[in-house]
């Protein structure tokens, strides 16, 4: 129940530079992910503020089973 | 209306660095806690801090804590209590030790002493050469200090309530504080959390500037609730602005890119920090910097279509410094502004960053208020800390790394005071009962609103409002029509309509009320800025340019009932030393 809504309040970080990344792919890819892809975004919500944004920002690889979601979230 | 009720010895509301160190204190104490948070405690604004912890150590040069008073004093502007800096320096290496046993992972000197960098205001000597004072862990050092800090919380069996929002204070009719009504965003509940201590560590408030750095959940929870309890809001006109913050987005490129040589530019291609700092040019201190950049774009040399806002050029450098040294913020670049800065210069605009006011609260961490009998009396069961608290330590601006420093030093003793308190008041008082029917009333009223306002739209107006009337520079006429801009905008506010009305996980809900406490801090804000005749720290009148000590060198405090300005004096005389008198602030 009400999944968009938390998604969408675990996307509420501690650094701006998340809040807007990710809010930006909650428009613009969330509605249009399969199961196994809000899975992997679940995931890399639930990691550290500073490990996901490197991860970002920094295109550091991480868990290669996380990928597709990862290069969306690279690319907003 | 009767609501679920929990007891316990002391309710945290907030569970960034502040929140969690008085929360360790407590819980290691045997107490009873219960720590609220709109998000994961490891989520909390803290987490942004990069560059590090103030505290004289001496391990690079040598060092002493009266400097560091002093630099704190000077930066301030002189408004700063002079008894809470010296509280704050002197244990300011013990609190990093502290830290230190705990766990956190500070960088390391050869010799395995805690490794320390220069930052800007640290000085050796009183004024004299730089001081190496700020202890790090890499660029993390906030994010590795609420890790740190929440891995013994749950080791001291401190009891998180997580994505729960304080909704008001509890205060009897003596104006005791006994809790706070809370709304649990899983399930839509309102309960009322019965307390002997409440404390509040909820943060800043910066999202009231649409050009702000802090990211989306610092929207001034705590301090509203304080005002709308009553308790005044001490110094809301000072406002830190980071010079270099992405135009349009806010996110900030670190002093390091001019540290490493980065420097700005008007449209003209001109140099123009030469003309304002002749000697210390582009790194000038924040607020010197952050006027500058305000006034090329009031005498019309802004970049742009609408020119409205600067460049910060990088080119220079070369690629490979670039690449190596300045990586994240190359991507910051890329990703925010469009602009690789290997070939081009990013945009920026001065970004507001850091709330200097808040709560007033003595160095217990205990609020203070001219409520009874004398101007600073303690309401009891309630104390403040970090950010949303103002002991005073930062006066009209903070120095970079005294806000981490702030935190410890001011959560551990807020923790000490309250088990002190505690020992004391052995049992809680009677809730009144009436206790929740203000945060009641406001839910209905929501959950009742027809044909009303757009939170967004309204959310965006208050933004605009603050930016345009209340930004950088100050200017007298513009501080008089914001007074009523952001009055019109307070009654829109109170008119929001959310079409989501379920109970379970209601997100509009929660922003909603979000922005009625953006409200009440840009009210503050205005209303003080607009009275504050001089200009000092981050607080600059266009009419008044000079700091007036002879009239203003005392504390504003704002009380929301009527609008009502109160003053009261700046502590001047430290605890053992002698007293810092005001002279001019050059650097």
């Amino acid at each position: 129940m009400k999944k968009l809504e938390r998604a969408r309040w675990r996307c509420r970080r501690g650094l701006l530079e998340l809040d807007i990344v990710l809010q930006r792919f909650m428009d613009e890819y969330y509605a249009k992910l399969d199961e196994a892809e809000l899975e992997q975004f679940e995931t890399l919500l639930d990691l550290p503020d500073n490990d996901l944004w490197d991860m970002i920002n920094l295109k550091e690889t991480g868990n290669g089973n996380l990928q597709p979601v990862l290069r969306l979230l690279q690319k907003v | 209306m009767a609501i679920v009720r929990r007891k316990f010895d002391a309710v945290i509301v907030g569970a960034g660095g502040a929140g969690m160190r008085a929360a360790l204190q407590l819980s290691e104490a045997g107490l009873k806690v219960a720590v609220l948070s709109k998000v994961f405690p490891t989520r909390s604004h803290t987490v942004a801090a990069q560059g590090g912890i103030a505290a004289a150590l001496g391990n690079v040069t040598e060092d002493n804590w009266h400097w560091h008073m002093y630099d704190t004093v000077k930066g301030s502007d002189y408004l700063g209590d002079q008894d809470a800096i010296e509280f704050m320096c002197r244990q300011a290496s013990e609190v990093v030790y502290e830290l230190e046993h705990y766990g956190m992972p500070f960088d390391r000197l050869e010799n395995g002493k805690i490794y320390q960098r220069p930052f800007g205001g640290q000085s050796q000597n009183f004024g004299g050469a730089q001081a190496t004072r700020s202890c790090a862990a890499a660029d993390r050092t906030g994010h590795a200090m609420l890790h740190t800090l929440y891995q013994r919380n749950v080791q001291a069996n401190t009891q998180f309530f997580v994505e729960w929002m304080g909704l008001d204070l509890i205060r009897d009719e003596e104006g005791d504080v006994c809790g706070v009504t809370a709304l649990d965003i899983e399930t839509g509940e309102v309960m009322a959390l019965q307390a002997r201590a409440t404390l509040f560590a909820t943060g800043g408030g910066a999202r009231i500037f649409s050009a702000s750095t802090n990211a989306f959940i610092n929207t001034g929870d705590g301090l509203a609730m304080s005002a709308r309890a009553g308790v005044p809001l001490e110094d809301m006109e000072f406002w830190q602005f980071h010079p270099t913050g992405v135009y349009g987005v806010g996110v900030l490129i670190s002093e390091a890119v001019r540290g490493e040589g980065g420097y700005l530019l008007n449209k003209d291609g001109e140099r123009f920090m030469e003309r304002y700092a002749p000697n210390a040019k582009d790194l000038a201190s924040r607020d010197v910097v952050s006027r500058a950049l305000t006034t090329e774009i009031k005498e019309g040399r802004g970049c742009g279509r609408d020119a409205d806002y600067l460049l910060l050029k990088l080119d220079h450098l070369g690629a490979d410094v670039i690449k190596t040294r300045l990586p994240g913020i190359r991507e910051i670049a890329i990703k925010f502004a469009h602009a690789d800065p290997i070939h081009d210069p990013i945009p920026v605009v001065p970004t507001a960053h850091y709330m200097m006011g808040g709560i007033p609260t003595n160095f217990y961490g205990q609020v203070v208020a001219p409520y009874k009998t004398g101007p600073e009396e303690v309401v009891q069961g309630f104390y403040a800390v970090g950010e949303c608290a103002c002991v005073s330590v930062h006066g009209g601006n903070r120095l970079g790394t005294n806000s981490l420093l702030d935190i410890l030093v001011f959560g551990r003793a807020a923790g000490n005071r309250m088990i002190e308190d505690l020992k004391k008041n052995r049992h809680h008082k009677h809730l009144p009962a009436d206790a929740s029917d203000k945060a009641l009333a406001r839910l209905s009223r929501l959950n009742d609103q027809k044909d009303g306002e757009s939170v967004a739209q309204v959310g965006d107006l208050l933004r605009k409002t603050m930016q345009t009337y209340c930004g950088v520079f100050r200017f007298p006429d513009m501080l008089k029509q914001g007074v009523e801009k952001i009055g019109e905008v307070a009654e829109r506010a109170m008119r929001t309509e959310i079409k989501d009305k379920s109970r379970v996980f209601n997100t509009a809900r929660v922003e909603a009320l979000e922005l009625e406490n953006l409200v009440e801090v840009a009210v503050a804000t205005m209303v003080s800025a607009e009275a504050r005749t001089e200009s000092r720290g981050a607080h600059a009148r266009d009419d008044f340019p000079d700091r007036d000590d002879d009239k203003w060198l005392k504390h504003t405090l704002y009380f929301r009932e009527g609008q009502r300005l109160d003053y009261k004096p700046v502590r001047l005389k430290p605890l053992t030393v002698e007293s810092f008198p005001p002279k001019a602030r050059t650097y």
